[in-house]
């Protein structure tokens, strides 16, 4: 138990004290990215790994919220106002996406929700007055919270980690919550739980809601980061990709998603600087994880660890054994 | 094959350098002056790497002519896959001008990409030098750190309406090309030239950019003299032969991508007769002209189109501006007034120079596509001189109108 | 007059290529409940490899059907094995599916782009189909009304295997209950590398055979793979008939609402989706899927 706390610590300070011996203001800004990519993910994972509920259409979440935020920037609102009307918009847009989603179960939920988010990137095509088609919306400035400006590399960092810790603090509540083990019960047994009298159609729609909050939030950081929004944004390629990065790392777990993120925003920007075919190590990445942990790199990294641990084990206890 | 292995050396060389740099080794004395450092943001993956890997081409190219030295500097070149999206661009923007520390930047190729790292580049004080047509760039919203040696979107169609209408003598026209920006404004500018000329536009379509099958549009398109295509990409090819397929004979006109050099080896016989307006045409006979096409057979096996050439040609301004400027890059202020008053007269696209949006005032061409010796070619039939973004129009009342849109300029009943 | 001619045969014809290239994900997922998100660089990788073929790679040029017959042959080796080394490891595992399918399919978008560059290839129509024919103002292209005679054929090629072959018996009792199935002595394994595999081929041989028409480039395998998705989800998962009624539907849908409502291109083929979905999730021919 103190070894995980140990570890729990160290990694705090090291995302804390980052700016320091992390060398180039590039890497900060990735770093920015991996934390914000984090928490969509495990917005994501709350749907996929708690819910049993796989979403191709989370892109077009994020995308709302984004768009938004964009749009009330460029007709003159200021950031704060900006920021909870899209998060209002954002969640609902969840609620809608949420009712039309939980129709079906299973593969139908999937397309469902990669039919929603197919339109909304067409509508981010053509309501052009609205979203300025594939020209997008700039945004010309970042908040300044308590007059520290955003605009700095190292405050746009430090804010995204706060945020980040927070959604993570969430996260966590929400696993251990009665909440999230209701949750667990109606992906692993419906039937049941229904029959025990849980609503479960209840249950997947606040999940849902979670999941639109963290997506939100990720949204509006997104937005001030690249300070752009375009149709690429909502396509499917992007829901496509953060899927994976809940799949990768691990869904069900805490730091499965933010391992996935990590390892998928590291080799688009970092190892694509090195590697031209970049996009075929990354597939050939998912495919090791598949035949190596299938379960994700960080239940697998930890099923391998416990495997090598109990076999040091059992070689220290040979050795010891003998007389 | 011998392709693969040049950029895959080249790759190998300049990820060395980019890990050196990342990792902080000692930089080795170099022995005159800093070397300058050259940024390209292209995409190599995914449906835009047909024009990014012929940007990187035409760079290669030009850098191996000229043993890759500029205005006596040696030159550090970065190349940078963006993956076609715009936080992909703004995030390999920043690794170029944060980490990398690059003097100019070339590229990116598509409009998107450069509108979301339009305001951070003039922050950032780091000349650009880009493809991407987006016409505001240089009209309404001008950035001051930015510089077209290309084409804006309509630049190319003005001309060729021009040609469509006094000598194509065509009145009645439909329009088609991809529901998108680059597709509104070269239409618009289509438009309004031809219909100034005396002709009429009876209808504008526009399939989305994912249309694997043209035959809704297709069968649209009847009872007019001839037909304006702005497909881009691979969507020329595909068009052209679902057009002819479908036992179309109207005549078609189209601009810079429609009809583009490097999809010659692609197009087949449906494609011939076919007129484009580009500002390169692989046929000038000049010899800076042939030594750049020279260099592209030798280093790739490939005859260049539009995007090749226009790296090659920023690759000339960038060296004149050094040139111009002492060789300096270090006031970046004072090398993008130098970049913007440059003016060539030897670039494989002809005589150059920029107006005061820092957009190109060129030559482009008209050409028919024929058959030569069994191959397909484009033949320059016309040449327009001089051309600048704003046509034969008076630059403030250009300004003062809308940009061209899909509706804009609309339809005369 | 002749538009709608020539757009309601085209629904036709287009909905011919559909079938041939959804056929194959909904037998993938009837039977295995794998949903394929491969299928789409299937589709391009077969059809980049016909026209290798075709185009003489192998120094000598081949006859364009034979081309296609080997680039399918080759694509279902490749999904055999593919089937065989990576998927049978995961039953039942759908998010290690998700994970290894995409995968797959980014490592075949860059392999593509490595082997073959960016530009587009142009396939020639087969000598024979390069015509059309004239009614009245109106011209069908040949090769186009070929495709509907293909995909017919194929249509009942596979109606026979499934309804009246010992193999489609088995094939559908995999369905119904692979467990079952099992217990009563049926190799399932077995029949999934083989039905993996005929999906595989089929997806290649749409692709070559749509290549006359769509050209081959980087980026096709996005553009097919929502077809495919929204052909499935129509027609329901699993049922070839559905595959063959949603095919003509959509092909329609297609062509006359591109036509006629332009304002809502973009939304053509999903806003109908989704109305099916939600009114009936399996779809017009499926069966409640779990």
């Amino acid at each position: 138990m103190s070894a995980r706390i140990a570890a729990l610590v160290v990694a705090l300070a090291a995302l804390a004290t980052l700016p320091f011996w992390l060398a180039d203001i590039y890497y900060i800004n990735v770093s920015s990215q991996i934390l914000l990519y984090a928490i969509f993910a495990l917005g994501l994972d709350v749907l996929v790994g708690y819910a049993g509920l796989v979403s191709l259409g989370h892109a077009g979440l994020l995308g709302i919220v984004a768009y938004a935020t964009g749009f009330m920037l460029m007709e003159g609102l200021g950031h704060p106002l900006a920021i909870v009307i899209a998060l209002a918009i954002g969640l609902a847009g969840t609620a809608v996406f949420a009712a039309l989603s939980l129709r079906a179960t299973g593969i139908g939920f999937i397309m469902i929700t990669l039919a929603i988010g197919e339109i909304l990137w067409g509508l981010a095509y053509r309501w052009i007055s609205f979203t300025g088609g594939d020209n997008g919306i700039g945004l010309k400035t970042r908040p300044a919270p308590f007059g520290y400006s955003m605009s700095s590399p190292y405050t746009f960092y430090y804010t995204t980690l706060i945020i980040f810790l927070l959604s993570v603090i969430a996260m966590a509540i929400f696993v251990r919550s009665p909440f999230g083990a209701a949750l667990r019960g109606t992906r692993d047994q419906p039937r049941r739980m229904n029959a025990l009298g849980y609503h479960v159609w209840a249950i997947r729609f606040w999940a849902c809601m979670f999941s639109g909050l963290l997506t939100a939030v990720a949204g509006i950081l997104f937005v001030y980061y690249t300070q752009f929004i375009s149709p690429q944004t909502v396509a499917l390629t992007s829901s496509a990709e953060v899927l994976l990065m809940v799949i990768a790392g691990g869904p069900a777990t805490l730091l499965g998603p933010i391992v996935g993120a990590a390892l998928v925003v590291v080799v688009k920007s970092v190892v694509s600087g090195f590697i031209e075919r970049w996009n075929f190590l990354l597939g050939a990445i998912f495919v090791a994880i598949v035949i190596l942990m299938p379960e994700g790199l960080v239940p697998g990294s930890a099923r391998l660890w416990r495997l090598a641990w109990r076999k040091a084990g059992a070689q220290r206890a040979k050795t010891e054994g003998k007389p | 094959m011998s392709r693969k292995l040049t950029r895959r050396k080249f790759m190998a060389a300049t990820a060395a350098g980019a890990a050196a740099a990342t990792f902080k080794f000692p930089a080795p004395a170099v022995a005159q002056g800093a070397p300058f450092k050259l940024g390209l943001l292209t995409v190599k993956t995914g449906p835009l790497a047909q024009g990014g890997i012929q940007m990187e081409q035409g760079v290669v190219t030009w850098l191996k002519e000229h043993n890759n030295t500029m205005a006596g500097r040696k030159v550090d070149f970065i190349s940078a896959d963006t993956g076609g999206n715009p936080a992909g661009a703004k995030t390999k923007t920043q690794e170029l001008v944060e980490r990398d520390k690059v003097d100019v930047i070339l590229g990116p190729l598509a409009a998107f990409e450069l509108l979301a790292i339009a305001d951070y580049i003039a922050q950032a004080k780091t000349p650009l030098l880009s493809l991407a047509a987006a016409e505001d760039l240089t009209q309404r919203k001008p950035n001051p750190y930015f510089l077209r040696a290309s084409a804006c979107s309509s630049q190319a169609m003005h001309p060729m309406a021009d040609f469509a209408a006094k000598e194509l003598k065509l009145k009645r026209m439909i329009t088609i090309s991809e529901e998108f920006a680059f597709g509104y404004e070269q239409m618009g500018g289509f438009q309004q030239t031809f219909e100034e000329n005396g002709g009429k536009i009876l209808k504008k379509l526009w399939p989305p950019i994912v249309t694997p099958d043209y035959t809704p549009y297709l069968a649209q398109i009847a009872d007019c003299d001839g037909v304006c295509q702005g497909f881009a990409g691979s969507n020329p090819l595909r068009f052209m032969k679902q057009y002819a397929a479908a036992g179309m004979k109207y005549p078609v006109v189209t601009g810079e991508t429609g009809g583009d050099d490097a999809l010659l080896h692609s197009f087949g016989d449906e494609a011939l007769g076919m007129h484009s307006c580009c500002p390169y045409t692989s046929d000038l006979p000049t010899d800076a002209n042939k030594r750049f096409i020279a260099g592209m057979e030798k280093n790739f096996n490939v005859l260049p189109g539009f995007y090749a050439a226009g790296l090659y040609v920023n690759c000339q301004v960038v060296e004149a501006g050094l040139k111009n400027n002492g060789g300096s890059s270090d006031d970046k202020a004072k090398l993008m007034t130098a970049l913007r008053a440059v003016s060539l007269t030897e670039t494989p696209r002809g005589p150059i120079k920029f107006d005061h949006f820092g957009n190109v005032i060129g030559d482009f061409y008209v050409r028919r596509l024929e058959k030569a010796n069994g191959k397909l070619v484009n033949k320059t039939v016309k040449t327009y001189h001089n051309v600048s973004q704003f046509w034969t129009y008076d630059e403030k009342k250009f300004l003062a109108q809308p940009v061209y849109s899909r509706d804009f300029p609309p339809i005369k009943s | 007059m002749n538009f709608w001619l020539v757009l309601a045969v085209n629904s036709v014809t287009f909905g011919g290529l559909l079938f041939l290239l959804s056929a194959g994900f909904s037998l993938i997922f009837g039977l295995m409940r794998i949903p394929n998100l491969t299928h789409g660089s299937l589709f391009m990788l077969g059809a980049y490899f016909g026209a290798a073929f075709a185009g003489g790679m192998l120094g000598i040029m081949f006859n364009f059907w034979l081309a296609t017959l080997m680039a399918a042959a080759l694509m279902a080796a490749l999904g055999a094995l593919a089937e065989r080394f990576l998927l049978r490891q995961l039953p039942g595992q759908q998010l290690a599916q998700v994970l290894v399918t995409l995968g797959i399919s980014f490592m075949v978008a860059d392999f593509c782009l490595m082997v073959w560059g960016g530009d587009p290839v142009n396939v020639a129509t087969p000598a024979g189909l390069g015509g059309f024919i004239r009614v009245g103002q109106a011209a069908f292209p040949l090769y186009r009304l070929a495709i509907i005679v293909i995909a017919m054929v194929f249509a009942v090629a596979l109606w026979y295997l499934l309804d009246r072959t010992r193999l489609g018996a088995m094939i559908r009792a995999g369905v119904d209950d692979p467990d079952m199935a099992r217990v009563v002595g049926i190799r399932v394994s077995r029949l999934f590398t083989i039905v993996f595999a005929l999906g595989a081929g089929l997806a290649a041989f749409a692709g070559i055979i749509g290549a006359p028409i769509l050209s081959v480039y980087p980026g096709l395998d996005q553009d097919m793979l929502p077809l495919a998705l929204v052909v499935v989800i129509l027609g329901g998962t699993g049922s070839l008939l559905g595959s063959f009624v949603g095919s003509i539907i959509i092909g329609f849908i297609y062509n006359f609402g591109l036509a006629l409502l332009p304002e809502l291109a973009y939304f053509v083929l999903f806003l109908p989706m989704l109305l099916v979905l939600i009114v009936r999730p399996q779809g017009l021919f499926g069966r409640q899927v779990p």
